[in-house]
C-alpha cells in the first residue's frame, strides 16, 4: 500500500498524515505541488490539511491550479482513490472533484476541538470498517468548514449515499458546530473514489492523545 | 488600458454570516434603518487592452475560473 501525500506552500498536516499511514503499515511519500506526476504505484492520494497559499482569495482556490492537481484529477477520473482532509477537502471542492463548497463558519470563529461525528453511510472503502450510526471522536480545526450545497444537489447526495459523516453529539443526534447544510462533515463523489472531510482522522491515531478513532477510518483504505 | 472592477458576493439565499455580524454591530451603534447587510470582496484588474468587449470577456473568464466560486458566489464586472 502506497500513499502519496500532497504538499502545497502552507500545507501543515502532511507529517501527521505520514505518521498516521505509516502507523497502519503503509509506505508514504510527500509530493511537492510542482510535481506534474503522481509517484508510480500510488494506491491513495491524500490532499493534506493546512492553509495552502495562505487561504488567499478563498480556501483551496489557488491550490487547484498547482501543476500536481492536473495529475490528481486524471488519477481520480481513472478511478484512483483520493482523500482530502480539511484544507484538502476545500481544494477538492474548488477543483470540482467533490460537490458543494466550504464557507466561513456561521459563528465566524476558528473552531479547534474534538467533535463527535456520526457515520451516515459505510458502503464505501473509506468507512467500511465502521457501522452506519457509529459515533467517532475526531478533532476539527477550521475557519471555513461550513459546507454548502444547493437543495437539488443535496437530494442527489442523499440518493447516492454520498454523505459520509455528520457532526453530532455523543449519542448521534445532530449537533452542528459551523452551520453546515444538514450538519455535513464529509462527502464523497458519486463513483465513491474521491472523499473529503473537514475533521482530521490523522490527528486521532493515539488513545493517549485523546482518541484513536481515526485508525478505524483510515484502515478502510488499507483493506482495499 | 481598461480597469475592470469585479465585485464578488455570496449568492442571494446563501447565508452571509459576516453580513449578519456587521448588521448586528450597526444595530448596536443605533443605525436602526439598515434592512440588510451583505459583505463581499472587490478585485480590481488593470487589463492591457482598449477593447471593451475583449476586456469583459477576459474578466468573465477569470471570474468563472478562479475569482469567484460560482457554487456559492455571484460576481459583477464593471469596466472603467
Amino acid at each position: 500500500m502506497k500513499v502519496s501525500i500532497l504538499q502545497f506552500p502552507g500545507t501543515n498536516c502532511e507529517h501527521d498524515t505520514v505518521h498516521a499511514f505509516e502507523k497502519l503499515g503503509a509506505d508514504t511519500e510527500i509530493v511537492w505541488h510542482k510535481s506534474e506526476t503522481i509517484p508510480e504505484g500510488t494506491d491513495l492520494i491524500v490532499v493534506a490539511g493546512g492553509f495552502s497559499y495562505g487561504d488567499y482569495l478563498r480556501s483551496g482556490a489557488i491550490a487547484k491550479f498547482s501543476p500536481v492537481m492536473k495529475a490528481v484529477t486524471e488519477y481520480a477520473n481513472n478511478g484512483g482513490k483520493v482523500l482530502g482532509i480539511c484544507n484538502g477537502f476545500q481544494v477538492l471542492t474548488e477543483a470540482g472533484l467533490l460537490p458543494g463548497a466550504l464557507k466561513r463558519n456561521d459563528n465566524l470563529h476558528f473552531i479547534s476541538k474534538h467533535h463527535t461525528l456520526k457515520v451516515e453511510n459505510n458502503d464505501n472503502i473509506f468507512l467500511e470498517k465502521l457501522n452506519k450510526g457509529d459515533v467517532v471522536n475526531i478533532p476539527i480545526a477550521h475557519h471555513d468548514g461550513n459546507y454548502y450545497i444547493d437543495e437539488a444537489s443535496l437530494k442527489d447526495l442523499k440518493t447516492n449515499n454520498q454523505i459520509l459523516l455528520t457532526y453530532s453529539d455523543a449519542d448521534g443526534a445532530i449537533k452542528n458546530p459551523n452551520g453546515s447544510v444538514d450538519s455535513i462533515a464529509g462527502v464523497c463523489n458519486i463513483s465513491k473514489n474521491v472523499f473529503g472531510l473537514m475533521p482530521h482522522p490523522e490527528r486521532a491515531m493515539e488513545a493517549i492523545l485523546g482518541s484513536d478513532d481515526g485508525v478505524k477510518m483510515l484502515e478502510g483504505f488499507l483493506a482495499s | 488600458m481598461i480597469t475592470a472592477i469585479v465585485n464578488i458576493s455570496l449568492k442571494a439565499g446563501v447565508l452571509d454570516s459576516q453580513g449578519k455580524a456587521v448588521h448586528h454591530a450597526l444595530d448596536s451603534l443605533h443605525f436602526k434603518n439598515v434592512e440588510d447587510v451583505r459583505v463581499g470582496k472587490q478585485v480590481v484588474l488593470k487589463l492591457n487592452t482598449d477593447d471593451k468587449e475583449q476586456a469583459m470577456s477576459d474578466a468573465t473568464k477569470m471570474c468563472e475560473e478562479i475569482l469567484a466560486n460560482t457554487v456559492i458566489e455571484d460576481y459583477e464586472i464593471e469596466l472603467v
